[in-house]
């Protein structure tokens, strides 16, 4: 009996397992269409809507997550970023979020570009994209839990693993 | 009364047909049984003498067991007749095992001649740069501007060697093409030396041949042997820059590839397209065939293609693309005059 109770138990681990590897390669021509439109006008009444969804199709994606840190080396994020430490570009693996921590703020942010140097991204990087860096970004200060961090770098630069940094409470310095 | 005959007559169609798909495999393109170079020769006579070997000794095998079932030890025989009798079989049969040592090891050490000593002076240098699921090939020239990549399609000139530096972006890939040469792994740090030779013109298809993820099977090749003047030819247009488009459609196509997700990623030599994440494509509608041996070079797969890549091999790293009509329209005649 024990040991059938610890079999199931062990089954029920592995099969949850499963779920962390998920990569959703045919929902991604749906996840990509959204900021192919131009904005005419940089106006709006009222405050600035969010992107549409505030979920990120990669939100807690491991295949996503890893997806997003070869985008930020190969689309030269680390430039101005650096590995997470900041230079040019503020850091991203602190706990101070400039414009917000919530997946639909820094996707607005890689979109709409920020003042004093942040490019804007639209039509250059699609949303499918855009999701898998902002899933990485995340993951830089331990906003995703722990099973989809990366647990390892390709470039020589060594720093402390996503999986092994202490996870950092989000304090948002403006208000957007 | 039917008589029953044996099995091997009743059933001699199946028998042929599955002789005929064996020996398909000894023809045809990605054979390493259909030898076309000095290489891939070597390595195919070393595998027809050890096959030969082998037969010889089943076959020497079986005949000693067949003796030994059919003979009934005798009645007479004495312990120390026995003994030297054994004596005599067993220094026959490591004699024969020696012999058979011999031959395989002197034919390995043939192959690996061939195999590791080129035939003269390499004529090219290409680096061959495994991608998650692309092949990039890069041409050397003692002048910086005549340095080229051919994505997925390597052009070597007929009947003399060429030097291939292999190396990796990520993970570890092989670069195979097995009617010219063996395997030669791809290892993400390291360059290794090895080369290739052709010995008629011809398409020799090859193929990742190391496990590399989601898309390792379609991570495929071509190797086009052309004789030199023509191999001369094919590297005077790659170092030239993508043509001018030609008419409004091709020229708003371009604006379109300038202004949107495509110049993140690809390079077009002569325009301000310059990255490098993706396969370069300049000269991309004179290939043979779009993402590494994927599809047919056609306007229609291209289509799908730019469309919807993940439908066609799920996991590769282009995303799909949102144009409108006019704009993808557009872009395909600018991709497709892009020879």
């Amino acid at each position: 009996m024990v040991w059938t109770l610890l079999l199931a138990s062990c089954a029920c681990t592995f099969t949850a397992a499963c779920e962390r590897e998920v990569r959703p390669f045919q929902d991604l021509a749906v996840a990509s269409a959204r900021t192919q439109t131009p904005v005419l006008s940089p106006l709006f009444p009222g405050a600035k809507p969010l992107p549409a969804a505030n979920e990120s199709p990669f939100q807690n994606n491991a295949y996503g997550t890893a997806e997003g840190k070869r985008l930020f080396e190969q689309f030269n994020c680390s430039g101005c970023h650096s590995h997470g430490g900041g230079g040019m570009g503020p850091a991203l693996m602190d706990d101070t979020w400039t414009y917000g921590s919530e997946p639909a703020n820094i996707f607005a942010s890689i979109v709409e570009g920020r003042p004093n140097g942040m490019p804007a991204w639209r039509n250059k990087i699609s949303d499918q994209q855009v999701w898998e860096v902002v899933a990485y970004i995340q993951s830089m200060s331990g906003q995703e839990s722990i099973d989809v961090l990366p647990s390892r770098s390709d470039h020589m630069r060594y720093s402390t693993p996503e999986n092994a940094r202490r996870a950092e409470t989000p304090v948002q310095t403006h208000t957007p | 009364m039917t008589v029953r005959l044996p099995l091997w007559i009743r059933q001699t169609r199946t028998i042929a047909a599955l002789a005929a798909v064996l020996a398909a495999g000894c023809s045809g393109n990605q054979s390493g049984l259909n030898p076309h170079g000095p290489i891939a020769r070597s390595i195919a006579n070393h595998t027809w003498w050890m096959l030969g070997m082998c037969v010889v000794v089943y076959v020497l095998v079986m005949i000693a067991l067949f003796i030994a079932l059919a003979r009934r030890r005798r009645e007479s025989d004495d312990s120390r007749e026995t003994s030297a009798r054994l004596t005599r079989n067993v220094s026959i049969a490591v004699g024969f095992a020696i012999i058979v040592l011999i031959v395989i090891a002197a034919s390995s050490v043939v192959a690996g001649r061939g195999v590791y000593s080129p035939s003269g002076a390499g004529a090219v240098t290409v680096d061959v740069v495994g991608h998650q699921w692309w092949w990039d090939f890069q041409y050397h020239d003692v002048t910086p501007s005549d340095v080229f990549t051919s994505p997925n399609e390597l052009h070597i000139p007929v009947g003399v060697p060429v030097v291939i530096k292999a190396m990796s972006t990520d993970v570890i890939h092989s670069f195979w093409v097995p009617n010219l040469m063996g395997k030669r792994d791809l290892i993400p740090g390291v360059v290794t030396n090895t080369w290739i030779q052709a010995d008629e013109p011809g398409v020799y298809r090859g193929q990742c041949a190391e496990f590399c993820g989601h898309q390792h099977a379609h991570m495929a090749l071509n190797v086009v042997a052309e004789p030199m003047d023509k191999f001369q030819a094919w590297l005077r247009h790659q170092r030239e820059p993508a043509i001018e488009p030609a008419t409004d459609e091709e020229r708003r196509g371009r604006d379109v590839f300038m202004h949107s997700t495509c110049v993140t990623c690809h390079a077009i030599r002569g325009t301000d397209a310059g990255a490098h994440v993706g396969p370069e494509l300049t000269h991309v509608s004179s290939r043979l065939t779009l993402a590494a041996g994927t599809l047919p070079n056609a306007r229609g797969h291209l289509a799908g293609w730019i469309a919807n890549s993940q439908s066609i091999k799920p996991g590769n790293r282009m995303p799909p693309n949102a144009f409108t009509p006019e704009d993808f329209q557009a872009l395909l005649a600018y991709v497709r005059s892009l020879r």
